[in-house]
């Protein structure tokens, strides 16, 4: 089972490691004889410096402790002075793995995540990791170097207009037309990436700017007269919630992603506590209230349970925390919980009212909402207004009863990809952070893994972008290098990012993937099966019958120790070997059956009252039933 | 659907405008006339966008629009208390037998004549959309060789300012 460890390249890794941390250590003891600093941003004096100079100088200033990104032409200048800087450099091979890497130390650590590309087709293999750190509210800084200013617009030599493309994909982008707004640039992209709602902000340095001489100054004042989000919601839109949640029969708590991004998550916990109202956390959410909580239905939506599901659509009242009713939550929008008055609390006020109307709009940051809801709940209840909800919790607990997730093991005696799954987090426990790509493996990796933290779970909900899971997990692993971080792959997905597994390997990242290898692009083959008459077109990638690409032997040729686990009686042991490995990238090669479908299911553009529990089972939903 | 205005004051940089309409496109929506100028600060532009939708789809379309970072302020103009133009300019066929007929439509509508050739006559009229398509109507007939329209630009009645606030003075 077990392969032979690459240990000249795990050790090699391990000496430069050990030979570069001395050198970054010492880097501000003595910037600090020379420069007063201060925990977290630091406050250098004005310096002489070249464009490129200040951009570092900047990224140092404003506490950034990691970039990842590649060099080349444009963006060149800017790498020289980063050679000497305290911010520690990881060269990926892929532009796109360095923005889903900014991602996911993002998403593990709430820091706002750098990348850095040059002009041209390094830019555009950002867009897709900008895109999708868009969708997600990610808080990111991309930084591209552009052709010299007198270049642009000549179609020049890897000349892209950036800043255009990525115009509907960033929260804001800046193109810098003199050296001198540098620092002021760069403090504006970090604030406007990792306030409000957070989201991706770009910043386009042309060449000869990045050359120019300038004066670095710190702290530059901000000039954003236009920018000025609500963090604290109104009042009477706190009571008027408050008061519908004292008097709801069958109220739920939809928890979005925006209340793990406002760190919210000890406030849900007594919020839900206070009222007993049940809870249901988006795909987004997972983590940001424990699922082995009695309140917690699970996950709603096309893949979620049949409690959180039904929760929505016999609801009297729809309490929306930092959640933005997507349609993979409502499916059909006009049929969605069509009894629900709305109370929709969310940063954004654009979310406010766009897919569901919302009866109680609530702008701000739901770190506030929550505790001011908390503080209104309160006061209703010492009025004496409290609902009973025990009608609800039978009928809830009913259907969780009837309808749990589960999975049925293959009939033709393959590796169960759901079992895999759920030992996989049974084995690596609450603490770790699990990462998925996208497609079965995530929907399962959603289902069968109790997450118990937040921040625990990352994964490409918006955009749904598959290849996110390999340079996701180094992103979280470098900005969580003592937890434990678990990718879990497609075989689709997988090869599509895992060139940065040897990026992994060489700067001591040591991450662990396990590749849900079921040979077919899964989600589409179950669309094939379910819609398209078992006709699978293009969906089988040969990774079973040819066995192209071996993955264990890709691992090893990246650098990772490889290991495969074909049977259900290996998983336990295969994994715990995985975990034992410390000081190295592991890929687990699990070959599993290609037949097992995600279920419950809501099939896209049917209405949530539709779900479906198992092929052919559509639990019943009647009035007299429950 | 209707017609609404809006008045939307930006910071006055360089891609601005790409930002609003792109938004407008990307959100499926029509621009049925765009005017920008600069305000009477200069830092600050005045973006005018005449769009047919239905309100919550515009309200959403405003929300939207408040998000972009360099978007000071936005107000719609209802056309009851508010003062809407547009300027147009259009050369018409005028001749010899042709040219008293053509100035007597030009001093009803108190348009002007900026331009003469020995075949035409280039008119400037301003008004609102409704006053402008009747001067174009009257002159049809004569034969329009060439016409170009301006956005509409339209501003609130009475004295208060939409400019006025704390957002823009620090603009």
């Amino acid at each position: 089972m077990t392969r032979p460890t690459p240990e000249t390249l795990a050790n090699s890794a391990r000496r430069a490691r050990a030979a570069a941390e001395p050198a970054r250590d010492a880097e501000p003891a003595a910037r600090a004889a020379t420069t007063p600093t201060v925990p977290g941003v630091r406050t250098p004096a004005p310096a002489q410096v070249s464009g490129a100079g200040s951009l570092v100088r900047s990224l140092e200033a404003l506490g950034v402790d990691v970039v990842f990104g590649i060099p080349g032409g444009a963006i060149l200048p800017a790498y020289d002075p980063l050679y000497d800087s305290t911010v520690r450099h990881i060269l990926v091979r892929h532009e796109q793995g360095a923005g889903h890497a900014a991602t996911g130390y993002a998403q593990a650590t709430g820091r706002v995540g750098v990348c850095i590309a040059t002009s041209g087709p390094g830019a555009t293999n950002l867009v897709t990791p900008i895109a999708d750190a868009y969708m997600d509210s990610v808080p990111m800084v991309a930084i591209t170097g552009q052709v010299a200013r007198p270049s642009i617009g000549t179609d020049a030599f890897q000349e892209a207009d950036i800043q255009g493309i990525t115009l509907p994909i960033t929260k804001h982008n800046f193109l810098v037309q003199n050296a001198d707004e540098i620092p002021r640039v760069l403090a504006e992209a970090f604030h406007l990436a990792s306030t409000g709602r957070p989201g991706p902000v770009l910043v386009d340095i042309p060449k000869d700017v990045l050359q120019a001489p300038t004066t670095f100054a710190w702290p530059p004042t901000l000039d954003l007269p236009g920018y000025r989000p609500t963090l604290h919601p109104h009042g009477k839109q706190i009571r008027e919630a408050a008061r519908l949640m004292a008097v709801a029969r069958r109220p739920v708590l939809y928890v979005g992603g925006g209340v793990l991004k406002a760190g919210a998550t000890e406030g849900l916990r007594k919020l839900a506590e206070l009222t007993g109202i049940p809870v249901v956390t988006t795909l987004m959410a997972l983590g940001a209230f424990p699922d082995s909580h009695p309140q917690h239905l699970g996950m709603p939506g096309m893949h979620g349970t049949v409690a959180a599901v039904y929760g929505f659509q016999k609801a009297d009242l729809i309490v929306a925390l930092g959640a933005r009713f997507d349609d993979r939550v409502t499916g059909r929008l006009d049929s969605f919980a069509p009894d629900a008055t709305v109370v929709h609390a969310d940063i954004d006020p654009a979310e406010i009212g766009k897919n569901r109307h919302a009866d109680v709009p609530i702008v701000g940051d739901a770190k506030h909402v929550i505790d001011e809801l908390i503080g209104a709940v309160t006061t209703e209840q010492a009025g004496g207004h409290r609902p009973d909800l025990a009608d609800w919790w039978t009928q809830l607990d009913d259907l969780r009863k009837r309808y749990p997730l589960g999975y049925e093991e293959p009939a033709d005696g393959t590796l169960s990809p759901q079992y895999v799954i759920k030992r996989l987090g049974e084995i690596a426990g609450p603490d770790a952070i699990y990462v998925a790509g996208v497609g079965q493996h995530q929907m399962w990796a959603s289902q069968f893994i109790s997450y118990e933290k937040p921040y625990t779970w990352l994964n490409s909900g918006g955009l749904g972008t598959m290849g996110y899971a390999v340079p996701a997990a180094m992103g979280a692993k470098v900005g969580k290098p003592d937890t434990v971080v678990w990718g879990i792959d497609g075989d689709g997905c997988f090869q599509m990012t895992n060139q940065e597994l040897a990026t992994c390997a060489l700067e001591g990242i040591p991450v662990k993937i396990a590749v849900i290898n079921n040979g077919n692009l899964g989600m589409v083959r179950q669309w094939q099966t379910l819609f398209y008459g078992e006709r699978y077109s293009n969906t089988d990638l040969g990774t079973h019958k040819h066995r192209i690409p071996d993955f264990v032997k890709l691992a090893e040729a990246l650098g990772c120790i490889g290991l495969r686990c074909e049977t259900a009686e290996d998983v336990d042991k295969t994994i715990e070997a995985a975990m034992a490995i410390n000081d190295a990238p592991v890929v687990i090669d699990f070959v599993v059956g290609k037949d097992a479908m995600v279920w419950p299911m809501v099939a896209a553009g049917t209405s949530n009252d539709e779900i479906m529990f198992a092929r052919g089972v559509r639990p019943a939903f009647d009035e007299d039933d429950i | 659907m209707t017609m609404h205005t809006l008045s939307v004051l930006v910071e006055n940089k360089p891609g601005v405008l790409a930002r609003v309409s792109g938004l407008f496109s990307r959100r499926g929506f029509n621009i049925d006339s765009l005017a920008v100028g600069e305000t009477e600060n200069p830092d600050v532009s005045r973006i005018t966008i005449v769009v047919n939708a239905e309100s919550s789809p515009l309200e959403q379309v405003t929300k939207q629009l408040n998000k972009l970072v360099n978007v000071l302020k936005i107000v719609e103009l209802d056309p009851q208390v508010s003062v809407a133009r547009e300027l147009l300019l259009v050369k018409v066929r005028a001749d010899r037998n042709a040219r008293g007929q053509v100035l007597e439509t030009v001093n009803l509508f108190r348009a002007r004549v900026v331009d003469v050739a020995p075949d035409t006559l280039t008119i400037e009229a301003t008004g609102t959309p409704d006053k402008l398509d009747a001067l174009l109507r009257d002159l049809e007939p004569f034969g329009i060789k060439e016409m170009v329209q301006s956005g509409t630009v339209a501003i609130g009645r009475g004295s208060r300012s939409i400019t006025a606030g704390p957002a823009l003075r620090a603009a």
